[in-house]
């Protein structure tokens, strides 16, 4: 990791709790340098959604801070929120939720258009946004009559095209068919971004992100090289993470190293 | 707009009305409408003139008469209205057939139905030429507050997706031994709804975060496309314009 440089996402004691009194976070120290691609792993009400609502100040009030390339997020200041959701790109977990608008172009050209960008420039950007994730043909669909992994792939677009400098994506590969799922994992990689990846799907994990930090009750539980992290069984059983049966992450990572 | 976006009272044609902008031809059928509307019941030969209008304009965006009419049935229950009022209408009256009939009555079926049916047609007209997709943008180039063009957007968006989620629901329910004819099971129906409604409300929660992380602030962006030319106005205009001059016409011939 280079310490000179600006990290692209650093957060610091971040604590949240809900109205209902319920505490999510509970202290998150995270940071992630320019590049970088990690994974944010942990059991089902761990906080990763939660902590991935803070990155763009959605939500916020808890205590701590949150800073994107230096710019910390400060919920009253409206410039700077906007130019923080302008850095930031989230991938909700359920494409329904993100695609709203009646045609698929209008739904990519939705961000953009937010941050002021408008007439040929806007559909570049589209066209750029929808050409990689190869959903250029479905630009006037309708996105209720594409199937799932066409709306994650579309949803995907749909944060591309505001340029964002971190991707954050909340469980990208999950309901994908496994040509989906890796045809994603290409798309992902071929991205000159900073990646965060929250996932359940640990081999996904391995494949996409070199590191990973593992999440549990609010807290980050552990930070390392998402290889190491996997074969660590103890740490795996006290966090509630299982490798699918019969899955080797060491064997995984060698063929990994000699693919690339 | 390509693909999708119909709803049922489209009709896919290659016609030039369909292809004027969508706020130019509901600003012609919103003014003919109203002169329909403001021109005396008794001035018969306006209507004439207004139903050949329609019958011209019908022609030009290539809908056939047929499918025109099978949807005007809509107007229906409305008819039937009118079919009473002679009978129940009081002042002077007439014989017909042996039926007694107010002549103040007959004036108010007519009026119901001729001007019921020329509205329909009109708008039906509007419906066959052009997608939802396209009427909201041109209410919102009309400059029609934007809080009903954004819920009429949302509503086209997530009706099929509400409708598909309460279709799944209702198989879940059926595969579990659901039966709706046992009045016993009605209270599984209500719960359906509620939890429906429920969804939709959390959807609603989880949509708009999704608006606000794209940097939403308030207000869709404007879709870039051309203002309507001059030409597309004059030449709808036509409409409006005509059936002015009928009524005016029929004014001054009786
Ligand atoms: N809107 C809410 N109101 C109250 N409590 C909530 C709300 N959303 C989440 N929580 C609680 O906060 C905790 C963290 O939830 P969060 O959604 O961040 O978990 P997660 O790690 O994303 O889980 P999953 O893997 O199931 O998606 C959970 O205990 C959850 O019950
Ligand atoms: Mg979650």
């Amino acid at each position: 990791m280079i310490d000179v440089a600006t990290p692209a996402l650093n957060v610091s004691r971040l604590h949240y709790a809900y109205p209902d009194g319920r505490a999510a976070l509970r202290g998150v120290d995270l940071t992630i340098a320019p590049g970088e691609r990690v994974a944010l792993l942990g059991p089902n009400g761990a906080g990763k959604t939660t902590l991935v609502l803070h990155l763009n100040g959605i939500l916020h009030g808890g205590g701590g801070t949150v800073e994107v390339s230096g710019l910390p997020v400060t919920p009253g200041d409206r410039p700077a929120i906007a130019e923080i959701r302008r850095r930031v790109g989230i991938v909700f977990q359920d494409p329904d939720d993100q695609l709203f608008m009646p045609t698929v172009a209008e739904d990519v050209a939705f961000g953009p258009a937010n941050s002021g960008v408008r007439g040929a420039e806007l559909d570049a950007r589209v066209d750029e946004a929808l050409a990689a994730v190869g959903m250029s043909d479905h630009r006037d669909h309708v996105p209720h009559h594409l199937s799932f992994g066409q709306r994650r792939r579309v949803a995907v677009a749909t944060v591309l095209a505001m340029r964002p400098e971190i991707l954050v994506l909340d469980e990208p590969s999950s309901n994908l068919d496994p040509a989906s799922r890796r045809e994603l994992a290409e798309i992902l990689e071929s991205l000159p971004v900073t990646l965060l990846m929250v996932t359940h799907d640990l081999p996904y994990a391995l494949e996409l992100c070199p590191r990973s930090v593992i999440l549990d009750t609010g807290r980050i539980a552990a930070d390392g090289e998402t290889a190491a992290l996997l074969s660590d069984r103890e740490l795996m059983r006290g966090h509630r993470l299982e490798l699918p049966f019969g899955f080797d992450p060491a064997a995984a990572a060698a063929s990994r190293a000699d693919r690339s | 707009m390509g693909a999708g976006h119909a709803h049922p009272l489209y009709l896919d044609r290659a016609g030039r009305v369909h292809r004027l902008a969508p706020e130019v031809k509901i600003v012609a059928v919103l003014l003919f409408t109203i002169v329909v509307v403001v021109t005396p019941p008794t001035r018969f030969w306006a209507f004439a003139g207004y139903a050949l209008l329609i019958a011209v304009l019908a022609a030009t965006a290539r809908v056939p008469a047929f499918w025109l009419l099978k949807r005007a049935t809509i107007e229906l229950p409305f008819v039937l209205l009118a079919v009473v009022l002679p009978f129940a209408g009081h002042g002077e009256r007439v014989e017909w057939l042996g039926l007694s009939l107010s002549i103040e009555g007959l004036h108010g079926a007519w009026n119901i139905f001729a001007k019921g049916t020329l509205g329909v047609l009109a708008s039906l007209l509007l419906a066959a030429t052009t997608t939802m997709r396209d009427l909201i943008l041109g209410l919102d180039r009309l400059r029609v507050p934007s809080v009903f063009t954004q819920i009429a957007t949302f509503m086209l968006r997530y009706i099929d997706v509400l409708a598909d989620d309460a279709r799944r629901m209702r198989i879940a329910r059926l595969s579990r031994g659901y039966d709706p004819r046992f009045l016993w099971q009605v209270k599984a129906f209500a719960v359906g709804v509620g939890s429906l409604f429920l969804r939709s409300y959390e959807r609603g929660e989880r949509v708009y975060l999704a608006m606000v992380s794209r940097g939403y602030t308030g207000r869709l962006p404007q879709p870039a496309h051309d203002r309507a030319p001059a030409r597309q106005w004059a030449m709808s205009a036509a409409l409006p314009l005509a059936s002015a001059g009928i009524a005016v016409a029929a004014a001054v011939l009786t």
